[in-house]
C-alpha cells in the first residue's frame, strides 16, 4: 500500500478535515444558525467525499437533498422562530463524565473497525462501482423494491400525519 | 519555463478560460443592467439612461465606479462573520454554476491542444444535477443576509426567499425530469443531442414541442428560484424598504446584484439547452445558406450604428458610435468569407441568441406583470406548478414507455 501523496489523496484529507472541523464546530457553536451552517459545510465536504469514490449521482442528491432543501429548511425554522444563543444550564454536569466515557467506546470501535477492514478501504475509494445511476436505479426498482416502497409508504404516512395535525379544526 | 508550459498546458488552458469566462460574464451582467434599463424605460414610455456616453452605454461603468467608491458601513448589531460570507456566498456560488455550461458544440484545435467552449469538460455526467446542487445552495446567500443584518425587513426578506426557495425547488427538479427521461442522461451535451435525432426537423425536434408543460413548469419556477419580478418578493420595495439587501451597501451590495444577474443567464441558459435544443439551429441541416445568418445579422445592424453613430448629438458619441459599428460590420464580414469560422460559429451564435431571447423575457415579464402576493405565491406554486410537473412525469413516463412497446425498434 503505497503512501504516496497523490492530487485525490490531498483532496481527500482537505475534504475530511473541513467535515471533521464542521462536525465539531456544529457541536461547540452557541448560536443555531452557526451550528446549522456548520452541518452544511460537513454535508458538502461529504458530497466531495463522495465524488472522489466516483460516486457522481449521490454526491449531487447529497448536496441536493441535505445541503439544499433540508437545511434550508433547519435555517428556515430557526429564522422564523428567530431563537437566540442557545441557554446552557448547570443540571447535567454529571452527562459529562458517561458522555466521555461513550465517546471513548465509540471512537475505539471505529478504530478497530477500520483497522481490521484497512486492506478492503483503498480497494472501495478506488473502483466506483455505484457511479452510474442506471445501477442505482437498477438496485431499487428491481433488486430491493419491496423495502423502497414500504420507506415510501412510511414518508407517505408521515405526510398524511403532518397534514392532519396541521389541519384547523372544523368549527 | 517551456517543458513547464507544456506539462501544465491543461491547468493553464482551463485558467486563462475562467479568466475570460469571468471577464465576459461580468461585462454581460453590467450591460444587462443596461439592457434591462432601457428595455423597462421603453414599456414604461421613458427614454432609460442616456446622458453618461451614447445611448447611455457607458451607464454600467459609472455605476459600478460607485459601487466601488460608495461608503461601506456595518451596521450594529450584525452577525459580523455571517453578513460578509452571504454576499462572497452568493456571488460566488452563481458564478460557480456558470462554469458548468456548454457554450458550443465543436472545440478549437490549437497548438495540438482540443479547448472545449466553457470550463467543464464536455462528459460531466452529472451536468444538469451539479447545477441543481449549486441553485440549491444559492438561497442561503439571500437567507443569511436576510438573517445577520439585524433589522426586522431584511429578516423577512430572508425568510420569504426561503420559504419561496422551498416551494419552487420541488416543481423546478421535477419538471425537467422528462426532459431527461426522454434524453436518457444527465450530462447536457448529451441532453443537446438528444433534440437532434432528426437534422432535417430543426425547430420541430426540440423538446418544447412534447415538453411544453414541463417547459412552463420549470420556467416560472425558475423566475422564482431567481427572486425576479414577478416573484421578487423578497425584497418588495414598497413593502420591505430593500430586502434582504437592506442592510447591504457598496460593493456587498454590489456583488448580490451581480449574483442575481448571473443566475438570470445561468437559467437562460438551461432553458435553451434542456427546451430549446442549445446550439442547434432552428432550420432543417440541409438549409445551409442559413449558415449566413449571423453575417445577415450584425452587417445591418453595424451599417445602422454606423448610420446612427454620424448623426448623434455628441462629439464622444459621433467618434465611437461609428467605430463600434465598424468593428461589428467586419465581425459579420469575416463571418462571411472565412468559412471554417463561419462554421465553428454557427454553435454558438444560435446558443447566445436564445439566452438573449430569454434573458429579453426576463426583463419584459418584470416590466409588465405585477408582483404576487404571498399567499398567490405559495397556493400557485404548491397547488398549480407541482401537479403539473408530475402530470408531466407520468405523462412523458408512459408515452416513452408506449414508444418502447410499439415503436418497431
Amino acid at each position: 500500500m503505497g503512501w504516496e501523496m497523490t492530487a485525490s489523496l490531498v483532496v481527500f484529507f482537505v475534504l475530511a478535515a473541513l467535515a471533521v472541523i464542521g462536525a465539531l464546530s456544529l457541536i461547540i457553536q452557541k448560536h443555531p444558525i452557526h451550528s446549522a451552517l456548520s452541518l452544511i459545510v460537513v454535508m458538502v465536504a461529504l458530497a466531495g467525499l463522495y465524488l472522489l469514490m466516483g460516486a457522481e449521482f449521490v454526491a449531487a442528491v447529497q448536496i441536493i437533498v441535505y445541503g439544499g432543501a433540508i437545511m434550508v429548511l433547519f435555517v428556515f425554522v430557526i429564522m422564523l422562530l428567530n431563537a437566540g444563543v442557545e441557554e446552557h444550564t448547570s443540571i447535567s454536569k454529571m452527562a459529562g463524565v458517561p458522555g466521555l466515557l461513550l465517546v471513548v467506546a465509540l471512537a475505539g470501535f471505529v478504530a478497530a473497525a477500520i483497522a481490521r477492514s484497512a486492506a478492503s478501504v483503498q480497494s472501495v475509494s478506488q473502483s466506483g462501482t455505484m457511479s452510474s445511476t442506471k445501477e442505482i436505479s437498477g438496485m431499487i426498482f428491481k433488486d430491493f423494491v419491496y423495502p423502497f416502497e414500504l420507506t415510501s409508504f412510511l414518508i407517505l404516512v408521515a405526510i398524511l400525519g403532518a397534514t392532519v395535525l396541521a389541519q384547523r379544526e372544523k368549527s | 519555463m517551456n517543458s513547464f508550459l507544456a506539462a501544465n498546458a491543461e491547468l493553464l488552458i482551463t485558467i486563462v478560460k475562467i479568466v475570460l469566462l469571468l471577464f465576459i460574464v461580468l461585462t454581460v451582467n453590467a450591460y444587462l443592467t443596461w439592457f434591462e434599463r432601457k428595455v423597462v424605460a421603453h414599456i414604461q414610455s421613458r427614454w432609460g439612461p442616456h446622458r453618461v456616453g451614447p445611448h447611455g452605454l457607458l451607464q454600467p461603468l459609472a455605476d459600478g465606479v460607485k459601487f466601488l467608491f460608495k461608503e461601506d458601513p456595518t451596521p450594529a448589531g450584525v452577525d459580523k462573520f455571517v453578513y460578509f460570507l452571504a454576499p462572497l456566498l452568493a456571488l460566488s456560488l452563481a458564478l460557480t454554476s456558470i462554469a458548468l455550461i456548454p457554450f458550443g458544440p465543436d472545440p478549437i484545435r490549437l497548438f495540438g491542444h482540443v479547448i472545449y467552449l466553457g470550463i467543464a469538460p464536455p462528459d460531466v455526467n452529472i451536468g444538469i444535477l451539479a447545477l441543481f446542487a449549486i441553485t440549491a445552495m444559492g438561497v442561503y446567500g439571500v437567507a443569511l443576509a436576510g438573517w445577520s443584518s439585524n433589522n426586522k425587513y431584511s429578516l423577512f426578506g430572508g425568510l420569504r426567499s426561503s420559504a419561496q426557495m422551498i416551494s419552487y425547488e420541488l416543481a423546478l427538479t421535477m419538471s425537467v425530469v422528462g426532459v431527461l427521461l426522454m434524453a436518457g442522461s444527465f450530462n447536457l451535451k448529451d441532453i443537446i443531442n438528444a433534440q437532434a435525432h432528426h437534422p432535417e426537423w430543426g425547430i420541430l425536434g426540440w423538446n418544447v414541442w412534447p415538453q411544453i408543460l414541463g417547459f412552463f413548469c420549470f420556467f416560472v419556477a425558475a423566475i422564482a428560484d431567481t427572486n425576479r419580478a414577478p416573484f421578487d418578493l423578497p425584497e418588495a420595495e414598497q413593502e420591505l424598504v430593500g430586502g434582504f439587501h437592506t442592510e447591504y451597501a457598496s460593493f456587498k451590495f454590489a456583488m448580490f446584484f451581480i449574483a442575481e444577474y448571473t443566475n438570470m443567464i445561468t437559467v437562460s441558459c438551461l432553458c435553451s439547452i434542456m427546451f430549446f435544443g442549445g446550439w442547434l439551429s432552428p432550420f432543417p441541416a440541409s438549409w445551409t445558406f442559413t449558415h449566413y445568418l449571423p453575417s445577415a445579422v450584425l452587417i445591418p445592424f453595424g451599417l445602422w450604428v454606423i448610420w446612427d453613430g454620424i448623426r448623434y448629438e455628441t462629439i464622444f458619441g459621433r467618434v465611437i458610435l461609428p467605430v463600434v459599428g465598424t468593428a461589428i460590420t467586419a465581425l459579420g464580414a469575416v463571418f462571411v468569407f472565412a468559412s471554417n469560422v463561419n462554421e465553428f460559429i454557427q454553435g454558438p451564435f444560435w446558443l447566445l441568441s436564445k439566452i438573449l431571447v430569454f434573458l429579453f423575457v426576463y426583463v419584459w415579464m418584470r416590466g409588465t406583470l405585477p408582483r404576487f402576493r404571498y399567499d398567490q405565491l405559495m397556493s400557485f406554486g404548491w397547488k398549480l406548478l407541482l401537479p403539473v410537473s408530475i402530470v408531466n412525469v407520468v405523462l412523458t413516463s408512459f408515452a416513452i414507455l408506449a414508444k418502447m412497446q410499439w415503436g418497431g425498434k
